[in-house]
């Protein structure tokens, strides 16, 4: 063949003639495919196959919670192989990560990114334990800065309750199930698809394909075979319970009615409602409002619980956008029903597309403490000392129509209105609504909530009001005093700077 | 200047242990018409100073809006219950509720306990209202005295769980305590004050709590107490009027007006005559709807 007789071939994209040579095989699947997987033997080798180096970055998962075993085990092993000058960069890290403290002080860790921080490892960076300051991304800010390049990951090691020997992997089994399930694997996604070199740690070797998957064999490089991956307990509990607590349910039936007010409570709506016992429990308050009236939601998006999932099989939310589940029967959810779809952290959130936080019609989210210009920290405590997690808080509060921050106003003897937070987290202009057990108050940006409110019969106050209230109640706290030390470096959703984190002075 | 008022909404009464500083503190943003801080029986005898000193400093310090405030103080011959005077009169409390009242004379030992502190304070004496919880065989027999033994009394009350023990029965299905309601609540309209009815112990058992409760406002109870702030909701609702009944009695309250407009004495409506008992329960009717119809989230 004259491939300079066909017009234009020079314009199409093409490697020549074909041979007609072609490589063929009659051996079944298992014969040809024995012995080419991706598992070796153990981590060690995996970790000396990925060229990983001494300054690089290691990336971790958070969807094993306090019940994590993974970053522990593979942190101890990278340790005893010498690695020295580290970067953690893990989605977010529990009080389980606390042996992370040795490998500080050794000098094998040097720096952390993580959405959170909790325990004693909160307590020891705090205290000044890191020179390098933590960068503290949101969970979309994190997506955001792995695909472009911001945050480089050199080898990501994703715990992964099933996987096949080709890498797909999954966080839940279709096989017999071992009792280890966590759902949606989305932040792991993000990792997967963007870093050099991926290593997958499980507990249980599935026959391929494992399908349905969530990450796929293309991004995994080697597969590790574990004895442990993770604590069922501390992974998740059966269902995240619905609160009694009368307080929690008079914010949440109150919020439940802000959102109905303000509109956003149509046949066709969206929704996400953040973790936290009141935050939670707007959704039982949402259910009754949507039987009466006859409507559905089209998504429930973002951190998954059982009663989404219980909502989404009672006809009353269509689909549910999964990136983490809550608890098992999120989980499980996630494996029978097709509705239930999973996503990663980049489809979840970032601010570099218009990622599904966009089409939020409201969030209701909880708040550690929030300040007259409604600026809202969930990071540090009444304390100084870093204790929570960004998680979605400011991709969501900004992503969706109308962001309703749900917190009591007082947490025992602690103001949760105040002058000024801590740490600024979500910028008060991403903040529209403050529903408290004492009184709601409306962001002046928004006006014509505030009207709306008042028009079907709820009393608006101001913030101050509700701060003066908070400090009538319980006193003004006394100021906390930190050196002058940066120990954290919190972001906002597109990676910019929006607060610092000193450390505490005893 | 009197601290109570004889002729309000008291359709719940919420019971809080006087030793428990967060629910004293936040007890003031349910929608209970009334708060009862207990000094007596869900205090334990060690405890008993330190809910005297917590429910003085919050009478003396939080802001509990327009509700009631009630102090369920020990009976008088426990020792404690002058001890709980001396502090909760001084404080301000709106209504003291005596506890296992037997007899008239009960009421009038406090009652000179509470004028003696208010001198003693350079309170206006009787600014201080009372309430009596009848929990015996006696005082439930002696309840018409009781009802009528002071000024001050704003109101009688059942205390079921001491009164079924006395009696050598159990609570059950509420026919054990027909008697016993029926007598309060007679004594209580024969002074002309609030007849009260108790605790329905079981939290999470709603239908059983709603059982209850419609069973009292049908018997004519003006309110209950409750123990936890999700029985308000259920309780209120009981007591919120029907439709049917509310645009009676709005029908009854325009003829009267027209009457007045046409100088008439008398009213009819559907030519049946309109006479007071009927004008007392319409006008009854539509407070309680408008109380009910409040988004009561407390004060701005």
């Amino acid at each position: 063949m004259d491939l300079k007789k066909i017009p234009h071939i020079e314009e199409i994209g093409n490697r020549g003639v074909c041979s007609g040579k072609v490589t063929k095989t009659s051996a079944t699947f298992d014969e040809r495919t024995k012995g080419e997987n991706k598992i070796v033997k153990d981590l060690k080798t995996a970790i000396l196959a990925s060229g990983l180096k001494d300054g690089m970055t290691v990336s971790f998962h958070h969807h094993f919670r306090n019940g994590d075993h993974v970053l522990n085990f593979v942190m101890d092993t990278l340790a005893e192989m010498g690695f020295k000058n580290l970067t953690v960069a893990a989605s977010s890290l529990a009080g389980v990560h606390a042996p992370l403290i040795q490998h500080i002080k050794n000098g094998v860790v040097t720096h952390i990114e993580t959405s959170g921080l909790r325990g004693e490892l909160a307590e020891e960076i705090s205290r000044g334990l890191m020179e390098f300051p933590i960068v503290f991304r949101s969970h979309g800010g994190r997506a955001a800065a792995i695909e472009s390049g911001l945050l480089h990951i050199d080898v990501a090691f994703l715990g992964a309750p099933s996987c096949d020997p080709y890498g797909n992997a999954n966080g839940y089994s279709r096989e017999d199930d071992d009792g280890i399930a966590c759902g949606s694997l989305g932040y792991a996604r993000t990792d997967a698809k963007y870093a050099d070199h991926v290593i997958v740690l499980t507990n249980h070797i599935v026959p391929y394909p494992n399908a349905p998957f969530a990450i796929p064999e293309s991004s995994v490089d080697y597969v590790v075979e574990v004895e442990d991956i993770g604590d069922p307990a501390g992974i998740m509990s059966g269902a995240t319970r619905y609160t009694k607590n009368p307080k929690e349910l008079k914010i949440a039936e109150t919020a439940a009615n802000v959102v109905e007010a303000a509109g956003y409570l149509y046949n066709g709506f969206t929704m996400q409602m953040g973790s936290g016992g009141a935050s939670l429990a707007v959704a039982r308050f949402l259910r009754q409002k949507m039987i009466d009236q006859g409507i559905h939601a089209r998504f429930a998006l973002g951190g998954i619980t059982s009663q989404i999932c219980a909502m989404h099989e009672e006809g009353l939310i269509d689909k549910i956008l999964d990136v983490q589940s809550f608890d098992l029967d999120a989980a499980l959810s996630l494996k029978k029903n097709h509705l239930h779809q999973q996503i990663d952290a980049v489809y979840y959130a970032s601010y570099l597309h218009n990622s599904a936080v966009n089409k939020l019609d409201f969030v209701i989210l909880s708040a550690l403490e929030i300040d007259t210009d409604f600026n809202v920290n969930v990071l540090t405590g009444s304390d100084g000392v870093i204790r929570g997690a960004i998680g979605g808080h400011p991709d969501t509060a900004e992503g969706a129509s109308l962001s309703v921050i749900v917190a009591p106003l007082c947490r025992g003897r602690i103001p949760c209105v105040v002058d000024h937070v801590q740490t600024v987290i979500t910028p008060g202009a991403a903040v529209d609504v403050l529903v408290t057990d004492q009184g709601v108050a409306v962001n002046p940006n928004r006006p014509e909530i505030a009207e709306k409110l008042k028009a079907a019969g709820i009393r608006v106050t101001t913030i101050e009001k509700l701060r003066d209230r908070a400090y009538a109640e319980v006193g003004m706290p006394d100021p906390i005093h930190y050196t002058d030390k940066i120990v954290g470096v919190a972001m906002y959703r597109d990676n910019t700077v929006i607060d610092v984190i000193r450390q505490i002075e005893e | 200047m009197k601290r109570y008022t004889k002729d309000r909404l008291r359709r719940s009464m919420m019971f809080v242990p006087g030793n428990n500083p967060g629910m004293i503190r936040d007890v003031h943003i349910y929608p209970a018409d009334s708060i009862m801080f207990d000094l007596e029986d869900s205090v334990a005898y060690t405890e008993k100073d330190t809910a005297r000193l917590l429910v003085y400093n919050a009478l003396k310090t939080l802001n509990f809006g327009n509700k009631e405030i009630v102090v369920r103080i020990n009976d008088l011959s426990s020792g404690l219950g002058v001890m709980d005077l001396e502090a909760i009169v001084p404080a301000g409390v709106h209504v003291v509720r005596l506890p296992k009242t037997d007899s008239a004379q009960d009421v009038i030992d406090c009652e000179k306990e509470i004028a003696r502190i208010e001198r003693k304070h350079g309170i206006e004496v009787g600014s201080t209202g009372m309430m009596a919880a009848i929990e015996s065989a006696n005082g439930v027999l002696n309840a018409r005295e009781i009802a009528h033994a002071s000024d001050r009394l704003i109101g009688i009350a059942l205390g079921a769980e001491d009164y079924v023990t006395d009696l050598k029965t159990t609570r059950a299905d509420g026919i054990e305590l027909l008697f016993a309601r029926s007598m309060i609540l007679n004594a209580a309209r024969s002074a002309g004050i609030a007849a009260l009815d108790t605790v329905y112990s079981d939290v999470n058992n709603e239908e059983g709590f709603i059982a209850e409760a419609t069973l009292i406002k049908k018997l004519g109870f003006d309110g209950k107490s409750v123990i936890n702030p999700r029985q308000i909701a259920p309780l209120h609702k009981v007591f919120m009027p029907s439709e049917k009944d509310l645009n009676k009695a709005y029908a009854i309250m325009e003829a009267i007006e027209d009457a007045k407009k046409r100088g008439s004495g008398v009213a009819s409506l559907k030519g049946k005559m309109i006479d007071k008992p009927v004008v007392l329960r319409a006008q009854r009717l539509i407070a309680l709807h408008e109380a009910g119809l409040r988004m009561d989230d407390g004060e701005d």
